[in-house]
């Protein structure tokens, strides 16, 4: 599972980096989206995947008592999701606007503030 | 009433931004909210900042979880001087936005977002989470985008794509680091961290999530390969917010640099290399980059990078002179790099560009005002007794007390070039003739504004002036926080006790 975990989210940063290297716009947000979920995955393997163990501690006594999921890679994907999520939604409006302004969407000719002014 | 004195600063900056959403369409209310609250800002932070300097390290743990099982907290020495920068900071470039930014922009909410900027950014200096870091950096680049793009020009929009695109670059390589950190020690609590990392024997390993942080928090604070998007964005938003941008935002990069190269991961000679070798990379690209530019935002931009190698460059050396230089650095930068590009706003009001080849003759026209930049835009160059020639002096002197050759020539190449650009800006706008520029048809020139508006464009370079000139002329205060700051951040041990030991919750 951890090999097969671990190649997926090598190929969701080379692709995410591959298409944020593109000239397209919206190619652009969804090379960010694949890079995120990567990110989002490599916490959740590195949080140690441990199987049919939840971190519940039995009434009958005060500490763990076997190995248990850790559920802080949890919390923290949930708040990198929704973050992201935030993210892209005002990403896919910028390019909307910017694309109705420049008229273009490749990043090639976007280089109007280049000029001296 | 002192135990969670820590959190004051970020309450208020969130009431601020709650009550001023519900003013929206209240333009004059916002303004008069805005301003009120950053004073008081200023009081709550100075407040804080003085109780931590007779009392020491403060701390709140979110929910009372002992560290390092919760959030925490954390109000340290340079936290406090960070926090207390902001809120100047921050109420100066309120009063010039509400004079500068005109009423169509401020309409969609500028206020608001202003404010959560400012919650962002105390929210990143005090706290003692590196997951915690990451919300704190996520709250403050959506302000910042919402701000880069508000009012929808040409140039905003391009500029903005490029902004947008490095930043989350930034931020999904700097959650990747925090991943892996997590990966090889199970903690986010940075005093936790900074003992577990300690322990690894991997150094290797080590190493790599180092250069992971260090590429997130290089692309935020603009060095040297990494600093390709700042002067494409920088000049295209209202120069009221380019004033907090170049004054806070790469700044932010620079605290993360600083809290985890001298908490987290310590003592490193590679990674003091590699630091060392891109301060001096981005010292002399920085300053060549300003020579070459005509628009005056673009020179103060290129001069932001510039200036960010000093504090890099302290950062590598690693002793406690160095430290204490880039401190000091930090303290006078801020303040200095706000005002310069609220002066660059007020250019723009007199004339109606930023052109330096079509600026000109502002000395026969307002000597007055001439007078006043000439503080901030010699407070750069570090002109003596100003406040940019102190912390060179202790930067240089650490430079040659370890033999860094390099390094010295490069932060006196830099300071060359900055008053090379300096001169040269001087001259353009202050010295030369008045160019024949057309005049601009709707344009609200400054002699044509109200007297009110006048006074709140001139003020805050007045206030921010005469705070440059404290930091110069009082820089014995300056240089004790700035030692006792570098005591502080050179001894890990008193920041891993005051979050183990001092739960004053649990204590009274």
């Amino acid at each position: 599972m951890e090999v097969i975990l671990a190649i997926l989210i090598g190929v969701l940063y080379a692709a995410g980096i591959y298409m944020i290297l593109r000239r397209s716009l919206v190619k652009l947000i969804l090379g960010i989206i694949i890079l995120g979920n990567g990110a989002n995955l490599l916490i959740f393997l590195l949080g140690r995947i441990v199987k049919g163990s939840p971190p519940i501690i039995p009434g009958d006594s005060e500490v763990f008592e076997s190995i248990y999921a850790d559920p802080v890679p949890q919390a923290l994907i949930l708040t990198a999701i929704v973050i992201s999520f935030g993210l892209q939604s005002f990403a896919i409006i910028l390019i909307k606007r910017a694309y109705k302004v420049v008229k273009t969407d490749d990043l090639d000719e976007m280089n109007a503030i280049d000029k001296d002014s | 009433m002192t135990q969670q004195i820590v959190l004051y600063p970020l309450l208020l900056q969130l009431l601020l931004s709650i009550v001023l959403m519900f003013c929206w369409r209240k333009i004059s209310w916002q303004r008069v909210i805005s301003i009120v609250g950053g004073v008081i800002n200023i009081a709550v932070s100075a407040w804080l900042f003085y109780h931590i300097w007779e009392n020491g390290t403060q701390i709140v743990q979110a929910g009372n979880w002992k560290a390092p099982f919760g959030i925490i907290f954390v109000g340290d020495t340079l936290s406090a001087t960070l926090v207390l920068l902001t809120a100047l900071s921050g109420v100066a470039v309120s009063t010039f936005s509400s004079a500068s930014v005109v009423a169509a922009r401020l309409k969609f909410g500028y206020f608001p977002i202003f404010h959560f900027l400012l919650l962002g950014l105390n929210g990143a200096f005090l706290t003692g989470d590196i997951f915690n870091l990451y919300v704190w950096f996520e709250i403050i680049i959506i302000s910042s985008f919402v701000l880069i793009t508000l009012g929808g020009e040409k140039a905003q929009l391009e500029g903005a794509v490029k902004y947008f695109t490095l930043n989350i670059l930034a931020s999904m390589i700097f959650l990747t680091a925090i991943a892996v950190l997590y990966g090889l020690t199970g903690s986010l609590n940075m005093a936790d961290l900074s003992m577990k990392v300690a322990a690894i024997e991997n150094r290797g390993l080590v190493e790599i999530t180092a250069i992971l942080f260090l590429i997130a928090f290089g692309i935020k604070a603009a060095v040297f390969p990494l600093y390709f998007w700042l002067p494409d964005s920088y000049h295209t938003p209202p120069s009221a917010v380019s004033a907090i941008f170049g004054g806070l935002l790469t700044k932010v990069g620079v605290y993360a640099l600083i809290r985890v190269f001298t908490l987290i991961f310590v003592g490193d000679l590679f990674l003091q290399n590699i630091l060392l070798a891109m301060a001096v990379l981005t010292l002399i690209s920085g300053g060549l980059g300003a020579l070459v530019q005509n628009n005056l935002r673009k020179v103060f931009s290129y001069l932001i990078i510039c200036h960010i190698g000093y504090m890099i460059a302290g950062l590598g050396l690693f002793t406690k002179l160095a430290i204490s230089g880039t401190i000091f650095y930090l303290i006078h930068d801020i303040i200095v790099k706000t005002n310069l590009f609220m002066v660059s706003g007020l250019a723009y009001r007199i004339r109606g560009t930023n052109s330096m080849r079509a600026l000109g003759g502002l000395y026969a026209e307002y000597p007055k005002i001439s007078l006043l930049i000439a503080i901030p835009l010699f407070s750069l160059v570090g002109i003596p007794p100003l406040s940019g020639f102190w912390p060179k002096l202790s930067l240089i002197s650490a430079g040659f007390t370890a033999e860094r050759w390099w390094v010295v020539g490069a932060i006196v190449f830099a300071s060359l070039i900055t008053l090379i650009i300096i001169a040269k800006v001087w001259a353009a706008i202050v010295w030369k003739d008045k160019t024949d520029f057309p005049k601009r048809l709707n344009f609200r020139y400054f002699a044509k504004l109200k007297l009110v508006r006048k006074t709140q464009m001139i003020a805050p370079v007045v206030f921010l002036s005469l705070v440059s000139l404290y930091i110069g002329f009082g820089a014995e205060h300056i240089q004790q926080v700035s030692v006792r700051v570098a005591n502080e951040l050179m001894d890990n041990q008193q920041y891993i006790d005051a979050v183990y030991n001092n739960n004053p919750k649990l204590n009274r």
